[in-house]
């Protein structure tokens, strides 16, 4: 039962749950911890995205999940318009971000109008709920 | 059968009625552009001996062989990357006949991707998951995210381009308007009889804003396309002229994958594209000028200006401005997408843009090019250059 002091309830996230691999696995846990993690190599140091078993550079097994910077830039956007984006209760801006580590993400933009969106913007990343009680990696305008 | 190299060529092209709904099976879509295949070339479909269909065909080589009556298959084989490898079943094809492996190796594409299921709709979640061979290795990263329709991956893979080259989407409407100028005068297109104005495209709804409207999309169409490959010796002796294959090739360079393409070092290229071009003008020994006509993989308007660039018909960044000048008419610099594209036409995976590319060396085309010797075909990680015998 709810009490009439009760604040009203937070709205129930709609935003689908990543789809979860196994080498990604330990990608989407670090989220649900409101970390960003990316794979770097343990032997040649070399950042990779998306996560892989092997390094595509020295072909070394042994990755290590580092936390990254949350630092980037907007590489590439759009709104998606029609059909709606399921799980939206309005269009996203949807963007690759490239981020200092030199690897790029596909991600959403958040706390921007639509008109406010510019190339190569400088953004940082933020989590935002899911469906299931996960929780993804989104990015928001770097604050000066 | 001795292994020699043995030249290929195409004998014979089949296809369906295109439509919103074909009331009929997928399987039999594709029983019937091969049998029309088979009738075009005059070949018995009982004595094909190599089958290559798209990884993402749902029917089986099997279930089809069974419809054909075909007696002893030698060869099946399927192509990953959907539509942006489409050519990729001519190389195949090519190979092996080159090869000696087989005599008669029917290509084929068919489904109701309007009727039965929407491709270019939001997925259903339980229907989202990692399937191999599909080229399209990190689209699962997009989905969390809003980006869950072919629009929406295509938009992001252009934008940088778009944004870099100052490319607005009314430049992207001389695309649309010429190619439905070409469906209007093709009897087999949806858009048949129907041709669009600038201001039609200026006026049809965003799809990914401000990048793609409805009209820079292509169609989501039921149908069939077939082809058939042989040797050109062979091809000689039967009841078309042979369309040669003079060279084809594929190309898929280090971190390209299929539509969410966003890894790669620059955004502004179609390395794949590039990749094919390469190879295509060394195997051939031809260049640009050499192509009478061009059939380029156009499932979003700015792909086609990607690969123009990448081909070398126009140089980096120009290619809007090409066509914005006629370079694509039917009395342009090189004539793109005769039967309308996949935007005019019907979207049968680039199959049915293949399938015109033979008919410009037959000329047989609704919008016949006058004096083709060379055709070339695109489909961004492949592509292949038919030539007249």
């Amino acid at each position: 039962m709810t009490a009439p002091t009760d604040p009203p309830a937070a709205p129930k996230p709609t935003r689908i749950a990543p789809i979860v691999t196994l080498d990604a696995k330990s990608f989407w846990e670090a989220a649900d911890q409101e970390k960003f993690i990316g794979q770097k190599c343990g032997d040649c140091g070399k950042f990779t995205f998306p996560p892989r078993p092997m390094c595509p550079h020295c072909h070394s097994l042994n990755r290590q999940d580092v936390e990254l910077s949350g630092k980037g830039t907007v590489h590439a956007w759009t709104i998606p318009r029609h059909p709606h984006p399921f799980g939206f209760r309005e269009s996203p801006i949807v963007a690759v971000i490239q981020l200092a580590e030199g690897i790029r993400f596909v991600s959403n933009v958040v706390g921007v109008g639509y008109d406010e969106i510019e190339q190569d913007m400088e953004v940082e990343v933020c989590f935002e709920p899911t469906m299931n009680n996960h929780k993804v990696p989104v990015f928001r305008p770097v604050t000066k | 059968m001795a292994r020699t190299f043995t030249e290929a060529a195409i004998a014979g092209i089949g296809q369906t009625e295109f439509s919103k709904a074909s009331g009929r099976s997928e399987l039999q879509l594709a029983a019937e552009c091969s049998l029309a295949a088979c009738q075009d070339a005059g070949i018995s479909p009982h004595d094909i001996d190599g089958m290559i269909t798209f990884t993402i065909d749902n029917s089986d080589e099997v279930n089809l062989a069974r419809c054909l009556g075909v007696k002893d298959l030698a060869y099946t084989t399927r192509i990953p990357g959907g539509g942006a490898a489409a050519a990729a079943t001519i190389y195949q094809a090519m190979a092996m006949v080159n090869a000696g492996l087989c005599n008669n190796v029917l290509i084929w594409r068919a489904m109701n991707e309007r009727s039965q299921y929407r491709f270019g709709q939001n997925p259903q979640a339980q229907q989202m998951s990692y399937q191999s061979g599909n080229g399209t290795g990190s689209l699962l990263w997009c989905v969390p995210y809003g980006a869950m329709t072919p629009a929406s991956w295509g938009a992001l893979q252009a934008q940088r381009y778009m944004h870099t080259y100052g490319v607005t989407n009314r430049d992207l409407g001389y695309i649309s308007v010429q190619q439905r100028k070409y469906a209007a005068n093709n009897p087999a297109a949806w858009f048949y009889g129907k041709p669009i104005t600038l201001e039609d495209h200026q006026n049809s709804k965003w799809i990914q804003e401000p990048w793609l409207r409805m009209l820079d999309c292509c169609q989501e169409s039921d149908g069939g396309v077939a082809i058939l490959v042989t040797s050109l010796e062979r091809a000689r002796d039967l009841k078309q002229k042979p369309v040669r294959i003079l060279g084809a090739a594929q190309s898929i360079p280090y971190n390209v994958e299929v539509i969410s393409n966003y890894y790669h070092d620059d955004l502004t290229v179609m390395p794949e594209a590039l990749g094919v071009a390469k190879r295509l003008w060394k195997q051939t020994g031809l260049r640009p000028s050499d192509m009478q006509a061009a059939m380029i993989y156009d499932a979003f308007t700015p792909h086609v200006l990607l690969q123009l660039e990448a081909f070398g018909f126009c140089k980096t960044g120009e290619a809007a401005e090409w066509v914005k000048s006629g370079g694509m008419a039917i009395d342009g610099e090189l004539p793109v997408n005769t039967n309308g594209g996949l935007t005019g036409e019907a979207y049968i995976h680039g199959m049915n843009s293949m399938a015109e590319g033979v008919r410009q060396i037959r000329g047989t085309s609704p919008n016949q090019v006058q004096r083709v010797q060379n055709v070339l075909i695109s489909s961004g990680m492949a592509g292949a250059i038919l030539s007249k015998d």
